[in-house]
């Protein structure tokens, strides 16, 4: 098992390498000069000039690409355009609501999706079934703002039941951060319920059909026993597969959750970036991003071996 | 046998006739044709539809009782839903009904053009990467790179370096789409390159290029077809996310996502102006899923008793 995880490790590296070289030769596949498109319509050749010196574009591709790469290993994302610090502590300031936001909502993922694709797959065709899997193509169709909103409306609004925007910080309670997060998580983890519902119903449908299913049920064991215990147990691969994959759902989905509850997080970052135009932020934000994914994914393939002792490469 | 031919045979006296049993299989009806396809696939049905009513809608935009959608009115901002204005104004004063309308035509542009492009691309380098066996390894690297960054974080961060517009947003969400296409027919060529039909054309001498084409292809088609109505509606919703989020198409041009990113400081007070879009948004998602789904069972049947 531990060479297995060492190789998994290893070849996670180049992937990164790849990240890194696709994330940093973005300013080039791009039409136009990066530099006058980053300063903007209002520029004069002089700032255009600057924006080129301060982000290096003046050198050649891989000396950039070598500087580039050697800053990031020393923890070094290069230095915001407009406000002048360095991008790591910029994104440092504004991680813990965008953790928090994504953390619980993994958490309430696992919680209501897996029961809600077990409970599909055990009454299969019947009218529970139904419901759930109309719930999940609803979800699917619901753009994530669309259903902030709607929660916003309903539950802030109307019946003020929570806040309607913004983040209190866990240093100042852990109940007021909870309340502070009901809602967006909620909007956040629809479509990714939904995606996770799924595939546990037809994972799960596929384990009931085998014959250990059959012999567990001749010998009497019970019905929550077979689903929890046996059944699903061998119908994990596939569902941690699809939670690995879905967190790029969750870290697209927090940026615009960020902005529906206004909540000051990396995603309110990035919409700010977006509209200063400041390049070194938005790359940086999107190779931590990436990176935290490839990460995810690692460890998802870590956890096959916890889960099935037969996987071994 | 029929029953009135059993009944004019002459009954032997002390006897009965059983009584028919119906029959245990009802006949099955053939529908052929696209009505016949239609009616067999209600989901399809359904979606396809919603689908022609909006595409319709987008088509028709300037005669559907519609104004300048960029008429700004600044004595009529933010009027209420009502007869004369009935999605109301924003606050600019232009019609959001109007506003609602055109923005049909960006969000359709955008799904439609990116499903058929990503596909496009993905079948040519998964078939490439399928065929090829030293281009394989090298694509699929490059491909788990691309696919290792969030879709809506690689569209954002190739948007933030061009101007927007609609044709700058399609082809930021075509190469984030591009990886799980070319993975999805890279797996089906895998499968059939298998198959024993491929090796008795290989066997019988038949080119390559024909193999793909006659043999390939074919079986591509219908997988490829489920996967690109997933693609079109989760273009629509991220060009209606980068529009919010202010990376998308230029405010100039109506798009339900703009509208909303204009009402987003507004809505807690004129819940309306994010309301319609948000409606048209997900109806048109909705609509473009139902297809997907309905064409899944029907092309698919082993998934369709699954998922």
């Amino acid at each position: 098992m531990a060479s297995y995880i060492l190789r998994r490790v290893l070849v996670t590296i180049p992937v990164m390498g790849i990240v890194a070289l696709f994330v940093f030769s973005l300013l080039y596949i791009a039409p136009g000069d990066p530099a006058a498109v980053i300063a903007g319509d209002q520029a004069s050749p002089a700032d255009v000039e600057r924006i080129r010196q301060s982000l290096g574009l003046d050198q050649p591709f891989l000396v950039q690409f070598g500087g580039w790469l050697w800053r990031i290993l020393h923890f070094d994302l290069g230095t915001s355009i407009f406000t002048n610090l360095p991008v790591t502590s910029l994104i440092a300031q504004r991680i813990e609501p965008t953790l928090s936001l994504m953390m619980l909502t993994l958490a309430l993922t696992l919680v209501i999706a897996v029961p809600l694709g077990v409970i599909a797959a055990w009454k299969a065709g019947s009218l529970i079934d139904r419901v759930i899997m109309a719930f999940a193509v609803s979800a699917f169709s619901l753009p994530v703002f669309v259903v902030g909103y709607i929660l916003a409306y309903v539950f802030a609004l109307e019946l003020e039941w929570f806040p309607v925007q913004g983040y209190t910080p866990l240093a100042d309670g852990f109940w007021p951060w909870l309340q502070s997060l009901v809602l967006p998580t909620i909007a956040l983890g629809s479509v990714y319920i939904a995606l996770i519902a799924r595939i546990t119903r037809a994972s799960m449908l596929e384990v009931l059909q085998q014959d250990y299913i059959r012999t567990g049920r001749a010998k009497g064991l019970g019905q929550p026993s077979i689903l929890f215990i046996h059944a699903l147990k061998n119908a994990a691969v596939p569902i941690v597969t699809v939670i690995g994959i879905g967190v790029a759902l969750l870290i697209g989905g927090a940026v615009v959750t960020e902005s529906v509850f206004a909540i000051p997080g990396v995603g309110r970052l990035t919409v700010d970036a977006i509209l200063r135009r400041d390049y070194p932020v938005i790359q940086g934000i999107v190779l931590m991003f990436s990176f935290l994914y490839t990460l995810v994914n690692l460890m998802v393939d870590v956890t096959y071996t916890l889960i099935d002792p037969r996987i071994r490469y | 046998m029929s029953a009135s031919a059993t009944n004019s045979a002459a009954v032997p006296p002390g006897l009965a006739i059983a009584r028919q049993l119906p029959d245990l299989m009802q006949p099955v009806k053939v529908r052929r044709g696209v009505l016949g396809f239609l009616r067999n696939n209600p989901t399809v049905a359904i979606g396809a539809a919603l689908l022609l009513c909006l595409m319709l809608i987008g088509i028709f935009a300037p005669y559907l009782g519609t104004v300048d959608p960029t008429a700004i009115a600044p004595a009529k901002r933010m009027r209420p839903p009502s007869e004369l204005y009935w999605f109301g104004t924003d606050a600019l004063g232009r019609d959001v009904y109007s506003r609602v309308m055109f923005g049909a035509r960006v969000s359709l542009t955008v799904g439609l053009s990116v499903a058929l492009l990503a596909t496009l691309a993905g079948l040519a380098i998964g078939l490439v990467s399928g065929f090829v066996r030293w281009a394989d390894a090298i694509i699929m690297r490059i491909m788990d790179g691309l696919m290792s960054i969030p879709p809506i974080l690689l569209a954002v961060a190739l948007m933030a370096l061009t101007r927007g517009s609609v044709r700058n947003v399609i082809m930021s969400i075509t190469i984030a789409e591009i990886p799980r296409v070319s993975r999805l027919v890279r797996g089906v060529v895998l499968s059939l390159r298998e198959q024993p039909y491929v090796d008795a054309a290989i066997a019988s001498g038949t080119r390559m290029p024909m193999i793909i084409l006659r043999h390939i292809l074919p079986n591509t088609l219908a997988p490829l077809l489920v996967q690109a109505t997933y693609v079109c509606a989760s273009a629509m919703i991220v060009e209606a996310i980068l529009s919010f989020i202010g990376a998308g198409t230029p405010p100039t041009i109506p798009s339900w996502g703009n509208i909303m990113a204009e009402g987003r400081a507004l809505w807690q007070v004129k819940p309306f102006l994010v309301f319609f879009p948000a409606a048209f948004l997900s109806i048109t998602v909705l609509a473009v899923n139902l297809v997907g789904d309905g064409l899944r069972d029907a092309l698919d049947p082993r998934m369709a008793k699954d998922l």
